[in-house]
């Protein structure tokens, strides 16, 4: 039956392998081209403020390990791409593994060649690969979608993978901590599965459509000291430990960072 | 965007330059820069680089710059390899003989083929940068005055101290 379907017009796609990480689309004269533009997004809409970038060395891979926020529209992402670039030159690669949604959109080609890669299970350490640094969500979708009132939880999940990563490739952990993402709309949390969120334009926004248009919350981005994974714990750390001790850190940095912020949006 | 500011100094051109030619010394009187580091051997004259970084609000624009002039005491050019867009001067003239020094300091800056967005951004950023050189010229001014107070000071103390007896 497979057979005789992949005969009819439309239907090569059938037998198309597993899609694999767009690791070559990522553009750097494209990059370059978009930074003033995005540079006026993180001013002036989102009134950014990026801190730390200083704490990544500035040489060599690193993997950059962030807390998710802002539902779909993910514009700590962007934001935090975008003055990677600006501070290192977009000479210096680095791809981002996200969550499938935003790269559903019609302008998902305009995120892939920003360096935004499809979220395959090793789609990280491909990247890594490359030579890049990489920057990952481990908390990804449920993380970018929990409710808004618990915008100051750092929730990195039960994955180790990254940490094995890191191990792998030998490269410093530097913890990446947003604040403000989870303020440009009102997240409900999840329904069957599902997120919910008021946002605009559609009043109601559910799965891919909850937080589509993010109001202009202040957001703020602090990058912190990089963690050499075999200086502090040794050849051979346990994962979770690991895993424990940076989502530790990184929800000290948050809970200082959301004391500071005096009002929702506003900052 | 092209932006200049302007300031007299009251010492002779040589001081002035001894300031602005120092690469180690830039981030004590520019204004707005967070990072000036030599990359590679070599510290001054035309082929130097350095790795250049302003804040400009939400984030740190980084650029590496090379010397592409170097008259003492009156030119210092560069222009930037990598990073943002970026041309830059230092002009040195004499005045009143050689007691004051009219320094000029010219900055161009954007992202080639970044449109409309780009040009928006650059004017934006123009308010920022406009005050940075203003500042850079006033700090290099008072650091410059003040260092020549000093040695006059210590020239005059020279002259006054007893002659020994033999």
């Amino acid at each position: 039956m497979i057979g005789l379907l992949r005969q009819l017009p439309g239907t090569s796609r059938l037998d198309r392998p597993e899609p694999r990480p767009d690791l070559d689309e990522r553009d750097p004269d494209f990059i370059r081209e978009r930074l003033p533009g995005l540079w006026l997004l993180s001013s002036l809409y989102f009134r950014g403020d990026v801190r730390g970038l200083g704490n990544i060395p500035d040489h060599g891979q690193v993997l950059l390990v962030g807390n998710h926020s802002g539902g779909v529209a993910t514009p700590d992402t962007v934001m935090l791409m975008a003055a990677f670039s600006s501070y290192f030159g977009v000479e210096r690669p680095l791809l981002a593994v996200t969550r499938t949604a935003p790269l559903a959109w019609p302008p998902s080609g305009w995120l892939r060649r920003f360096g935004i890669v499809r979220p395959t299970p090793d789609a990280a350490d491909l990247a890594l690969r490359t030579g890049a640094s990489v920057l990952v969500y481990p908390g990804g979708e449920r993380e970018a979608h929990r409710p808004s009132w618990r915008r100051g939880v750092v929730d990195l999940g039960d994955d180790t993978a990254w940490v094995q990563h890191a191990l792998r490739h030998r490269v410093p952990i530097v913890p990446v901590v947003a604040a403000g993402g989870q303020e440009t709309a009102l997240f409900l949390g999840r329904r069957r599965g599902m997120p919910v969120a008021l946002t605009l334009p559609w009043g109601i926004g559910v799965g891919a459509l909850a937080g589509t248009v993010p109001l202009p919350a202040k957001l703020t981005i602090e990058v912190l000291h990089p963690i050499d994974l075999v200086e502090r714990y040794g050849e051979d750390p346990d994962p979770e430990a690991v895993r424990d001790d940076v989502a530790a850190e990184m929800q000290r940095t948050l809970t200082a960072m959301q004391r500071a912020r005096r009002l929702p949006v506003v900052g | 965007m092209r932006l200049r500011a302007d300031v007299t100094i009251d010492a002779p051109p040589a001081v002035v330059w001894r300031f602005v030619a120092d690469p180690r010394g830039q981030l004590r009187f520019w204004s707005g820069l967070t990072r000036y580091e030599p990359v590679g051997r070599r510290l001054t004259g035309v082929g130097a680089r350095y790795r250049v970084l302003m804040r400009l609000g939400p984030v740190d624009v980084g650029s590496l710059i090379e010397l592409v002039e170097w008259q003492a005491p009156y030119e210092l050019a560069w222009t930037s390899v990598s990073g943002v867009d970026m041309r830059g001067r230092f002009r040195l003239r004499a005045r009143d003989g050689d007691r004051r020094t009219h320094v000029e300091l010219r900055l161009a800056y954007g992202i080639a083929g970044a449109g409309l967005t780009g040009w928006i951004a650059e004017h934006v950023a123009a308010g920022t940068v406009r005050g940075y050189l203003r500042r850079t010229l006033n700090e290099l001014a008072r650091q410059v005055e003040h260092e020549q107070a000093r040695a006059e000071a210590a020239a005059r103390r020279q002259r006054l101290r007893p002659r020994q007896v033999s």
